[in-house]
């Protein structure tokens, strides 16, 4: 299979005031490929995430160093638009939080924000993107209705139709379905492995079953640090480290 | 044993507390039903729409209406852009510290002191100093000082309600700050802001204090409508201070509970309102 590196990471440590927090990340992120990230809780790999598109930058007394590449830009570059960074790297998240607003204005949210006024236009992109994340049909016909009206599966689906429609290239995923049942869990997983042949998906992860099922690579985090990162089948059949195997087998965590 | 002692204290709380909530309900009920008994007689259409006048030989209070209303518009104008303003900013823009929570408590404690002290300050400052006199600019001018800590402070509870993920969510889609704040922050904390606003309207409708010696007792109605505005810069009595005169200076009792009626309806008005308003605002309650 032909890979190509969407995100490289370089020596990417981050510290939240003295606490080191992540420490010295190297890694290469495959472009149409689910790369998920596995960890006891704490270990850094939702902190890792947020500086994929600098989320980060929102909270008190974080100092990163090291480089992060998107397509060869670091994004930490002082001439980096956050916005626009964050237009081409989406991020939906653990809670499904849609805006308390009608789900058509949920989705067409982020193609306002960068500017696209015309009705006809935010449309097309709301269906496309309502279809995008497979919940189209479920709700075509209360689109004028609050999107908090829906169950927590559906919200996160409207979360996902949310970041697809300002058309990203990469879709970050913090824990998306640790909040849902396991009939919701299995739609977002299918929808996973439909989003990888358009978008570059990274998703955090608690479950390791969920981690074998739905990604191409896997990184495992440890105390800030990346104990081993490959290809998934690699990574839970023949593990380098021993840490790995420890939690893979579930010794702790 | 045991149970039957529990039984007895049981129905002897429960007969204190319901006393309690008998004495409560039937004081209040008291004040209105005396306010209204005496009052009610005396308001009529000639009340309410004329000004007291020797010559023409009417007791009326539209002067004092329409001051009131003025006051009230002024200082809302500029008290509820700076109060929610403020409260974005304390909330949204400042780094939690030492300076934020010394904001913080100085509005804490302006929002505790007594109205009395800001006439007396308004009276000084921009009556004397500033020398705008007694006048509907002075006397809303010390409203405002007044009500801002009330406005700032409920703006503030209605942002802190409003979750992170909402935040998050309008950040992680590119939205900048004030955009998502416009777009977001502001319309989920609108029943709070609202509710705040008209509290502060009631404080308003409800002040004497620091209005008898900012805005004056003036109860004359501007004569043509171009006039309503240089109005501003004089004497203007609002309800609260008429009804002041009335029962003191003047010792008429009569008018005096009629503006005590007036005013209690209003203020029943105002507080039905803010329900109503802050449902309909209730962004999470959109169907």
């Amino acid at each position: 299979m032909e890979t190509k590196t969407k995100i490289s990471v370089e020596n990417l440590n981050l510290y939240y005031g003295e606490n080191h927090a992540l420490k010295d990340v190297n890694m290469d992120i495959c472009a149409n490929a689910i790369t998920a990230f596995i960890g006891p809780s704490g270990c850094g790999k939702s902190t890792f995430l947020k500086t994929l598109n600098r989320m980060n930058d929102l909270v008190e007394n974080v100092r990163i160093d090291g480089r992060v590449c998107l397509d060869g830009d670091d994004i930490y570059d002082s001439g980096m638009d956050t916005t626009l960074l964050r237009k081409r790297v989406g991020m939906v998240f653990q809670q499904p939080n849609p805006f308390p607003m009608s789900i058509y204005d949920n989705i067409a949210y982020g193609p306002r924000v960068h500017g696209i006024k015309s009705k006809a236009k935010l449309d097309e992109i709301v269906e496309e993107s309502l279809r995008g994340a497979a919940i189209f049909d479920e709700v075509k016909d209360r689109l004028k209705k609050s999107a908090l009206g829906l169950s927590g599966g559906q919200q996160q689906r409207i979360c996902i139709a949310r970041a697809l429609a300002v058309q990203p290239e990469v879709i970050l995923m913090d824990e998306p379905t640790s909040a849902l049942d396991p009939i919701s869990t299995s739609k977002i997983e299918e929808l996973m492995e439909q989003l990888k042949k358009q978008y570059t998906v990274i998703v955090v992860t608690h479950n390791m079953q969920q981690a074998v099922r739905v990604s191409d690579y896997t990184a495992f985090f440890l105390v800030g640090e990346m104990v081993e990162f490959g290809k998934t089948k690699d990574i839970f059949s023949y593990p380098q480290d021993k840490r790995t195997e420890d939690y893979i087998t579930g010794r702790f965590g | 044993m045991i149970s039957q002692k529990r039984k007895i204290a049981d129905s002897l709380v429960y007969g204190l507390i319901y006393l309690c909530v008998a004495l409560s309900v039937a004081l209040l009920a008291g004040i209105i039903l005396y306010v209204f008994v005496k009052g009610v007689s005396h308001v009529n259409w000639e009340f309410m729409t004329t000004v007291t006048s020797v010559l023409r030989g009417t007791v009326g209070i539209a002067g004092n209406i329409v001051n009131t209303l003025y006051i009230i518009v002024i200082t809302m104008l500029i008290a509820t852009p700076i109060g929610v303003g403020t409260a974005i900013y304390l909330n949204e823009y400042a780094k939690p510290g030492k300076i934020v929570s010394l904001i913080e408590f100085a509005t804490e404690t302006l929002a505790g002191i007594p109205s009395i002290i800001f006439g007396l300050f308004g009276m000084m400052f921009f009556g004397q100093t500033l020398g705008l006199g007694y006048s509907i600019l002075t006397g809303s001018l010390t409203l405002i000082l007044m009500v801002l800590p009330l406005i700032t402070r409920n703006t503030q509870e209605a942002l802190k309600t409003v979750p992170d993920s909402y935040r998050n969510g309008a950040i992680g889609l590119g939205a900048g700050k004030w955009h998502m704040i416009r777009t977001v922050l502001l319309p989920s904390a609108m029943p709070g802001i609202i509710t705040g606003v008209i509290l502060a309207i009631g404080r308003i409708v409800g002040e004497s204090a620091a209005l008898l010696f900012t805005a004056g007792s003036a109860k004359t109605l501007p004569k043509t409508l171009s006039m309503l505005f240089p109005k501003i810069f004089q004497s203007g009595g609002s309800l609260t201070i008429q009804l002041y005169l009335s029962a003191t200076s003047e010792g008429d009792f009569d008018s005096a509970f009629a503006i005590a009626l007036v005013l209690l309806v209003i203020v029943l008005l105002i507080n039905m309102g803010t329900k109503w308003l802050a449902k309909r605002f209730d962004v999470s309650r959109i169907q």
